[in-house]
């Protein structure tokens, strides 16, 4: 056989070759990249009224990524990594945040915080763009019944208009309450929670609303809107609000020398109410997803366990601020690398398909979830996993 | 719910005269004003909280410690963000004071926290009267006649005493002034110090009631010289009679329509009354000699 090839087209071959490997390496970095890191990002009021929340979700968050870090990660090894945003409670600067996340640090999944008008105004931009996102506190009603198809929103925390019916439900049940009055924050998750415990007054027979006031959350005085619903015969306040103005409206009640009941949404427990609302603290009940007092199962143990470590300032439970932020992430974060696993790939499409049809049960902090979410239930938490609440000192006790 | 509003306005009203104070003061002697005195409000309440609640320092020496930190603080905006663009007769040293404000505000972020923080009870807290069927703590009392006496004395001081007349000489004529034997320089340090005084004065006192946050200051401080312009920047106790009813008009308007409509219908006043009465409600004209 004649020989084509000379010395010189020899070396032309060896380089085309090179170059060709060289090229398929640069055009499939999968086998580079094997360890790179999962970036997951974090959108969240890390500052102002309500920083607890975002500092108590990022402690959720860190713990489960450890244990999933330290079981050898996902997808074959892969680290968890977590890269955070404040969104100083300011929605245009929750969706900047969450769009440079998503479009500069690749992030496969979005975790939201505390803020439900951030959140509202961030599910468009992920549905968009395809990638999942988590809801670990913010319980407007429409974060996660947006009407979306497909829907990229998930939901590990509670849902206003089941936590509508909770509140009237307890304050029935608890003060014998028949004339509930509303306060509610003047934003969109106020108006969620309006439409929600109207709604909820209207299939409970045992009381009717008698009045609605809106606050602002920098209102310093609060007399005059609680003034109105006195007038009215109001026997509960039913409040929805951050921390900051829920103390504000506790001192307003004090002022007044009005002993009325007062029966809250979680707000409250994103910020340092007992230090700002003063000695009437205790007053307020409110719902919670989790409480870390009492008798733990093997799960709460070792999340105590491990908080204790990690923060030498948390001594005991009493010393875990915003528990509801750190148990609901920690449950979230956990389901979504069982969800990354399942869909093998980090494809946003995939792994909604996997949360949406999640196999097996996952034993979490707050519950044992078994097909937590499906096509149309985003939610994976429901009315019995609530529990009502309130301050004893820094402390968050059951009321039940 | 009426007498609620009007304690409550009353208080806050005092506040804004209380740094509308500070702008009057520094105007009066050198035509220019601080714009960080929101900052600098925020700077005596953050510190008053940190060193007696932080720190367990007693508030005896809290305050007065907090309150030197202001002075000195405005002394600093004085010579760092006005003489050198004043000397130079630019108008500049309105943009530098905002942005020192911006700044103090970002130092206090990173340093006191992220989190609003609630003051202690204390003596003027815990004891209250009852005044129209609410409890009315003493401290809400006392922010307005501090609020008065501080402008009082300051007009007092400006009408009847030797140097309260060489510091208005100062801004009539400086150069005049200069060969008269006044120190310009050291008067208007001086006019700084004081209205950073009186801006810590306000911050501590409004603490207790309100939170402690790096950007309590921000608000305050555009409203406070909105009730300057109102009251006349030229008149002391025009500054602080205009902030007790900048406050009580906004609390009533809170108690009547909700705080929704508090921003627009308590501007929109300021500029109704301005346009009737250019030079404030207790200004005067001031005269340009041709």
């Amino acid at each position: 056989m004649k020989n084509v090839c000379s010395g010189r087209c020899r070396f032309t071959l060896v380089a085309w070759a090179t170059a060709s490997i060289a090229l398929a390496a640069l055009a499939a970095p999968s086998s580079l990249s094997a360890q790179e890191p999962i970036k997951i990002g974090h959108v969240a009021a890390l500052s102002g009224g309500s920083a607890q929340s975002g500092e108590a979700i990022t402690r959720g968050l860190s713990l489960a990524i450890e244990e999933i870090n330290a079981g050898g990660g996902v997808l074959g090894g892969r680290k968890i990594e977590l890269l955070q945003r404040d969104d100083e409670s300011v929605p245009p600067k929750g969706v900047v945040a969450a769009r440079e996340l998503i479009s500069k640090e690749k992030v496969v999944a979005l975790f939201g915080g505390i803020d439900s008008p951030v959140a509202l105004a961030t599910v468009p931009v992920v549905n968009k763009e395809k990638v999942p996102y988590m809801g670990v506190w913010a319980a407007g009603t429409g974060i996660t019944r947006n009407g979306a198809e497909p829907n990229f929103v998930f939901r590990v925390s509670a849902v206003d208009v089941l936590v509508d019916v909770k509140l009237l439900d307890y304050a029935n049940k608890k003060f014998g309450s028949i004339k509930p009055g509303l306060l509610l924050v003047n934003n969109p998750w106020g108006a969620s929670n309006e439409t929600g415990l109207l709604e909820a007054a209207k299939s409970n027979a045992a009381l009717h609303i008698v009045g609605v006031e809106k606050f602002e959350n920098a209102d310093v005085d609060m007399t005059a809107q609680l003034t109105r619903l006195k007038e009215k015969g109001a026997d509960t306040v039913i409040i929805v609000g951050n921390a900051a103005p829920g103390a504000q409206l506790m001192k307003s009640r004090e002022r007044m020398g009005w002993t009325v009941p007062i029966v809250s949404h979680w707000g409250i427990s994103g910020g340092r109410f007992p230090e700002l609302a003063g000695p009437t603290a205790g007053d307020a009940h409110f719902v919670q997803t989790y409480s870390f007092f009492g008798k733990q199962g093997t799960i709460g143990e070792r999340v105590l366990a491990a908080l204790k470590k990690k923060y030498p300032q948390i001594k005991g439970p009493e010393d875990i601020f915003s528990p509801v932020g750190t148990a609901n992430a920690y449950d979230a974060m956990h389901l979504l690398a069982k969800a990354i696993t399942q869909a093998g790939a980090t494809d946003g499409d995939k792994i909604r398909e996997a949360l949406e049809n999640l196999s097996g049960k996952y034993e979490g902090l707050i519950k044992t979830y078994d097909h937590p979410f499906s096509k149309t239930e985003h939610d994976a938490l429901g009315p019995g996993d609530y529990i009502m609440v309130r301050y004893d000192g820094e402390k968050i006790v059951p009321t039940q | 719910m009426l007498t609620s509003a009007v304690i409550t306005g009353l208080g806050l009203g005092s506040m804004y005269g209380l740094l509308a104070l500070g702008f009057h003061v520094t105007y009066a002697v050198s035509n220019t004003v601080n714009f960080a005195q929101g900052g600098t409000m925020m700077m005596g309440a953050v510190l008053s909280f940190t060193l007696s609640v932080t720190a367990g320092w007693p508030l005896m020496s809290a305050v007065p410690v907090a309150l030197v930190a202001c002075a000195l603080w405005s002394i600093l905006v004085e010579r760092v963000a006005v003489r050198p663009f004043v000397r130079r007769g630019s108008n500049s040293w309105l943009m530098a004071t905002v942005a020192l404000g911006i700044a103090l505000e970002n130092v206090a972020l990173f340093t006191f926290g992220r989190d609003p923080r609630g003051m202690p009870p204390n003596y003027l807290t815990s004891h209250f009267v009852i005044i129209g069927g609410l409890k009315t703590q003493y401290l809400q009392l006392l922010i307005p006649l501090v609020g008065l006496g501080l402008a009082l004395s300051l007009h007092a001081f400006f009408q009847h005493t030797r140097q309260g007349k060489a510091l208005l000489a100062v801004v009539q004529n400086a150069g005049a002034a200069r060969l008269m034997g006044i120190d310009v320089e050291r008067i208007t340090t001086l006019a700084y110090a004081l209205s950073g005084m009186l801006a810590g004065v306000a911050g501590i006192l409004v603490a207790p009631l309100f939170t402690v946050s790096s950007t309590m200051g921000t608000l305050f401080g555009i409203k406070a010289f909105a009730v300057a312009i109102l009251g006349g920047i030229g008149s002391a106790w025009g500054v602080v009679l205009a902030g007790l009813i900048y406050g009580v008009a906004e609390a009533l308007v809170t108690a009547c329509l909700g705080s929704t409509y508090t921003q627009i219908v308590s501007f929109s006043l300021v500029i109704a009354s301005l346009t009737v009465m250019p030079n404030g409600l207790f200004g005067r004209a001031g005269v340009r000699k041709v």
